[in-house]
């Protein structure tokens, strides 16, 4: 009783927060858009009954982002964006771990507190401050003016190069705990053995480091690349006119466009691509959980 | 001891393999090794033995290149190893803690650093194969470290670290993990493999009992100091000091006040009422020196009756029997209130002993048992 009870909880929760809202949204997508109040039909009404209800339901939506090459494009770049920032965070993050599992014990815990400290203050806010580092009169550009490093300004706002700017930016956290924690766990005799055995500091870190820090390195990859995906804030307010993202498309089509059928359509898409991922992420978990027993 | 018994230390001419040249090693302010001079010479089998931070795994790791002296030298066949990185140095580690690496099968492990070394690839799969037979894990090869038992791990390690085929082997501390009777059998099984390699093994270890049964010499250190270096049976029957003789199994101390009564000869006044003790050694102490003697209880005879014509008598009451089957020790209290332990072999069933607890009993010892020490 008492297990079936625990079992239980984490599945209503799951039913509360994703099930239903995800069947409203699939509901949604399978709608018409109308002038209404929400502004989609069919509403569905006790006096007509559920049949008639159902029989207005239709794939429609799914088949006009098929059409629009400007779906499977914002798709496309998405994916090329959340790949190349994550990758971009990992070569960032990385480092950074690896300098604070190898700093001195009492430093970690100031250390671990400079990393989420980001987290005290809004995201919109911080990523508004990067607009203020960025932009032509910005920080930056006044700076590299400054010290004669550059006379023109760099054009760096509204740019892809924003964009990822942002995203490593916001998302270095989520890739530097997890793999700050493997590496923590990491015994050094290991690394002491594998000199012993004859390899240079070099190439102990290739064979022996980044092996036994995979698990962390996949874990913060995903924990970057899912968010990163989907992202819409970073995209409308660092990138430009050219930076094509998913999720700022499915934002312009429910607030900008209304429609929200169509809206429902490309966010039931991105879900069912992020399904991918997520799984993997999962797999990765239990892998390391497994071998840690 | 006969001319053909491994004794390179005795040899003036034999060029020793490891030189220690007062070594000190400090942390911060802390003195781990204090000016240690030392020669371990080829194919021995070195123990290290000391209580817990004596400085026996920094010894090791001077070795092995993970630490460097902060004072003295330290040569490998004649050369100065300083400036010798760990990953160029032909010794090779046991860690404590085997430090196996959990992503690699056993077979990977025991090939990872003939790999480094470039060999041909049969030679590394014949080499590892080799190691594996060895050490008795062929059929454990594919498995990863986690799926073994303690003792397969150790045996793993031991072939890693034998795969490169060191001049110098270091072993810290590497049965602690091995309940006592694995413990005995890899004692053996590495006596054998030193043997059969010919490679030269420092072992570190706390227990006396292995550093006995493995080495062709044990050195005792203390405080980041060597007390005394000898073969097994010199460390235990003539001692240098009473750190030593009380570190190596179980002894009487006795003190008192050497007086010289003869040629190496000495009455020793020890207890307020007791007769002085004879004692022979070729040491000298001058009169009224303080001084100690160290008699194995084993060297202690225990009688029911008074005997006649010993060196030493003394008179107590049985405090407390340890049985220990095929021996006992009997710990006897003599009226001044000293303890002394005497073993006897369990000749006859318990039953039929002609002594028990409260009995009172004669302990004597002749000259030549004990030892003298000044300190
Ligand atoms: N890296 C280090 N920093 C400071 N002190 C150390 C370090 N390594 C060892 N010590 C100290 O040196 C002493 C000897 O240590 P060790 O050689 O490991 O002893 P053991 O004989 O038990 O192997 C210990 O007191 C230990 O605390
Ligand atoms: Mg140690």
């Amino acid at each position: 009783m008492r297990r079936a009870v625990l079992i239980a909880v984490p599945y209503l929760w799951l039913l509360a927060l994703f099930l239903v809202p995800f069947v409203i949204v699939f509901k949604i997508s399978l709608s018409d858009v109308a002038l209404a109040r929400p502004p989609y039909l069919p509403q569905f009404s006790w006096d007509e009954g559920i049949l008639a209800f159902l029989s207005e339901l239709d794939f429609e939506n799914y088949i006009f982002l098929t059409e629009d090459d400007l779906y499977w494009k914002a798709y496309l770049s998405s994916l090329k964006i959340a790949v190349f920032s994550t990758v971009l965070t990992l070569l960032v993050g990385y480092p950074i771990a690896y300098g604070m599992a190898r700093a001195p014990s009492e430093w970690r815990p100031t250390l671990m507190m400079l990393v989420i400290l980001p987290f005290w203050t809004s995201f919109l806010i911080r990523v508004y401050a990067w607009m203020g580092i960025l932009s032509n009169e910005g920080f930056l550009n006044q700076f590299l003016l400054g010290i004669g490093l550059i006379s023109e300004p760099l054009i760096i706002l509204n740019t892809n190069t924003a964009v990822y700017i942002g995203i490593v930016y916001t998302y270095l956290p989520f890739m530097i705990l997890p793999i700050y924690a493997a590496l923590d766990r990491l015994d050094g005799s290991l690394i002491e053995a594998a000199e012993d055995l004859g390899c240079s500091r070099l190439s102990a870190f290739w064979l022996v480091t980044i092996p036994l820090s995979k698990n962390g390195i996949i874990a913060g990859s995903f924990l970057v690349f899912i968010p990163a995906l989907g992202e819409f804030v970073i995209p409308s307010l660092l990138g430009g006119s050219g930076t094509l993202m998913i999720g700022k498309v499915l934002w312009e089509e429910f607030f900008s466009n209304r429609d929200w059928p169509v809206a429902s359509a490309v966010a039931v898409v991105l879900l069912l691509i992020l399904v991918i991922p997520i799984v993997l992420f999962q797999r990765n978990q239990e892998k390391q959980q497994e071998a840690e027993q | 001891m006969n001319s053909t018994a491994f004794a390179p230390w005795e040899d003036p001419e034999a060029t020793p393999l490891i030189q220690f040249q007062n070594v000190t090693k400090r942390f911060g302010d802390f003195v781990a090794i204090d000016d240690l001079t030392i020669d371990i010479y080829e194919k021995e089998f070195f123990a290290l033995l000391g209580p817990s931070g004596c400085g026996k795994t920094t010894m090791m790791r001077m070795l092995a290149g993970f630490e460097t002296p902060t004072q003295g030298k330290i040569n490998l066949a004649g050369k100065d190893i300083a400036p010798v990185p760990p990953n160029k140095r032909a010794v090779n580690m046991m860690f404590q803690s085997y430090a196996l690496f959990p992503h690699l099968s056993v077979w990977e492990n025991i090939a990872f650093g003939l790999k480094r070394e470039q060999m041909p690839k049969n030679d590394i799969n014949d080499r590892v194969e080799e190691m594996l037979r060895l050490t008795r894990l062929e059929k454990f090869a594919r498995r990863k470290p986690h799926q073994i038992s303690g003792g397969q791990r150790q045996r793993v390690a031991l072939a890693r670290s034998l795969a490169k085929a060191p001049k110098l082997l270091l072993l810290d501390e590497p049965l602690g993990a091995l309940d006592k009777k694995l413990r005995q059998e890899t004692q053996f099984e590495l006596m054998d493999i030193q043997e059969k390699t010919g490679t030269t093994f420092v072992i570190v270890t706390h227990d006396q009992e292995e550093a006995m049964t493995v080495a062709s010499r044990v050195a005792v250190m203390d405080h980041g100091k060597i007390i005394q270096v000898a073969t097994p049976d010199r460390i235990y029957e003539t001692p240098n000091s009473v750190y030593v003789a009380d570190f190596i199994g179980e002894v009487n101390i006795i003190e008192g006040t050497a007086t010289p009564n003869g040629e190496d000869s000495y009455a020793i006044s020890w207890a307020e009422g007791q007769s002085p003790l004879k004692a022979a050694s070729a040491k000298p102490f001058s009169e009224g020196q303080k001084c100690h003697v160290a008699i194995r209880p084993e060297k202690v005879t225990i009688n029911a009756q008074k005997p006649d014509g010993v060196d030493n008598l003394v008179q107590g009451k049985i405090l407390d029997i340890a049985y220990l089957g095929n021996i006992s020790t009997y710990h006897v209290e003599l009226p001044s209130g000293t303890v002394i332990k005497a073993q006897a072999a369990n000749t006859r069933r318990i039953a039929r002993r002609s002594f028990t607890w409260e009995d009172s009993v004669w302990l004597s010892w002749t000259a030549t048992a004990g030892v003298l020490l000044a300190e």
